[in-house]
């Protein structure tokens, strides 16, 4: 299977801070769904946005393999005050990939719908976020991050702030879009039962890499929440 | 009052400014920007004396510096060396203040300023109006373009950037199409004021509008019923346009709150 994306012996520091992430190594197959966990402050976030390209790291390389990425950031919400329908937000998500002039073409608006619908929100595309409920608001930023049509998701702590079938609703769409679509996916969470029924490669993250293999290899030892801590 | 020809002018004017202040305005409000234009307006200022110190049209002495002052904002921005106000405060008071020193240089203190800090419905000329409706028109016209692009940066400007969109140029336009509504606004509303028709329609449409796009619709509808009011209430009650302007788009966003909130926002 093809690279989607390899970090090689990656540092990187917030300036002056201690170093976040220190001597990096990770290479991600295409159509592999992984889970990015750890605990908070682990380097999670710092390490999705060097493969996104939001951050340059202070050693070492960073090279992704695709063209098409999708970001849901960490407690998505829209940066704006005006009102904002749902279409709207997952419009502009589009917006990489319409052309500047003219109405939006077929194909556009078709992959608009389809991203509002693969999150189950297709009879409400008109509603505004600030009407719906926390699950579905998180939903449709996944929709945003879809209607592009990425060959890479990045999801920076999905289910955060859900409730448990939203949780169950996110994880069985990611499933789905990496079974039909063969999406590679990056998944950051700070828990593990929320992520660990859906993927079959877990890489743990704790200032560098600690752990990359199968949940079910994964030392009992991490589980223990006091430890995550240490 | 049609009949007098700097009526016809300031309306006509006042038309292009209407729209297109609150079409721009838009964004820099859902940026958090507000306060830019007023920024930009005090550069303007410094374009004026300029214009007055080598004796070239005012207009577009006002619509150079004026871009220079928002692309350079928008660089200290984008490269974070200094936060987003610090910025600001540095090329506002810099152009302030090189602006009273340029207007005293070219021995033009006794001139009247009020008229460019508050507006004027006497001073549009006819190369005014034809320099204001092209450079407005081309202005809506990037708005209209740039519609998409725009908004996904406005929505989430880190997932545009992931995303591919140029986000740097798109910052650098918007900052542009403020300096330039500022500058051909500024014979209407006056350098002081424009900020204020950049943002108070907006607000005012947020309260009442269903969605992005018919927030910026309504408030370019605002904007162009508040110019209109504005100067015909200047011109019965002899009052400088951009006091008049401004109050009736005040007076609009005032109003929205209750507005929106009657019809269960």
């Amino acid at each position: 299977m093809p690279l989607a994306l390899e970090l090689d012996g990656v540092f990187f520091g917030y300036a002056a801070a201690a170093p976040v992430l220190r001597d990096v190594g990770l290479t991600v197959d295409r159509s592999e769904f992984v889970a990015i966990a750890g605990p908070n402050g682990g380097g999670k976030t710092t390490l999705l946005r060097l493969v996104l390209g939001l951050e340059q790291p202070d050693a070492g390389h960073v090279r992704v393999f695709v063209d098409r990425l999708g970001y849901l950031p960490q407690r998505a919400q829209s940066g704006v005050d005006a009102p904002l329908t749902v279409r709207e937000l997952v419009t502009a998500g589009r917006a990489p990939r319409t052309r500047f002039l003219g109405p939006l073409r077929s194909s556009d608006r078709a992959a608009v719908r389809e991203a509002i619908g693969r999150v189950g929100l297709g009879d409400r595309p008109d509603r505004r976020l600030t009407t719906l409920s926390g699950g579905q608001q998180q939903r449709a930023f996944i929709a945003k991050a879809l209607a592009a049509e990425p060959e890479l998701l990045v999801l920076d702590e999905p289910t955060t702030g859900v409730d448990a079938e939203a949780q169950e609703t996110i994880g069985a769409l990611l499933q789905q879009l990496r079974a039909e679509l063969g999406m590679t996916i990056l998944y950051a969470s700070h828990e593990f039962g929320a992520v660990e029924r859906f993927v079959e490669r877990l890489v743990l993250v704790r200032g560098g890499i600690v752990f990359d293999g199968a949940p079910s290899q994964l030392p009992g030892v991490w589980h223990d929440p006091s430890h995550a801590h240490a | 009052m049609l009949d007098l020809e700097f009526m016809r002018h300031a309306f006509g004017a006042g038309i292009i400014v209407g729209l297109l202040a609150p079409a721009v305005g838009f964004f820099l409000v859902q940026r958090r920007l507000s306060l830019i234009g007023d920024g930009i307006g005090h550069v303007a200022f410094a374009g004026v004396a300029l214009g007055y110190l080598l004796d070239l049209p005012l207009v577009l002495t006002a619509l150079v510096v004026s871009v220079a002052g928002a692309l350079s904002i928008e660089a200290l921005r984008a490269r974070r060396r200094t936060a987003g106000d610090q910025a600001l405060a540095l090329v506002f008071y810099t152009g302030i203040a090189g602006g009273v020193v340029l207007v005293s240089a070219a021995g033009a203190l006794n001139v009247n300023l009020f008229q460019f800090l508050f507006g004027s419905i006497l001073t549009v000329t006819r190369s005014d109006l034809v320099v204001i409706a092209v450079l407005g028109v081309a202005a809506l016209l990037v708005v209209g373009v740039l519609y998409r692009p725009l908004v996904a940066v406005v929505v989430d400007e880190e997932a545009a950037r992931v995303g591919g969109l140029p986000v740097p140029w798109l910052n650098a336009a918007t900052a542009a199409l403020a300096a330039v509504t500022i500058a051909i606004s500024m014979r209407v509303v006056g350098i002081l004021l424009i900020a204020a028709l950049m943002v108070l329609p907006v607000i005012a449409a947020g309260r009442i509008a269903w969605s992005m796009r018919s927030t910026l619709v309504m408030s370019m509808g605002i904007g162009l019923a508040s110019v209109l009011v504005g100067i015909t209430v200047a011109y019965y009650g002899n009052l400088p346009p951009g006091g008049t302007t401004v109050l009736v788009a005040a007076a609009a966003a005032v109003l929205s709150g209750p507005l929106g909130a009657l019809r269960g926002r």
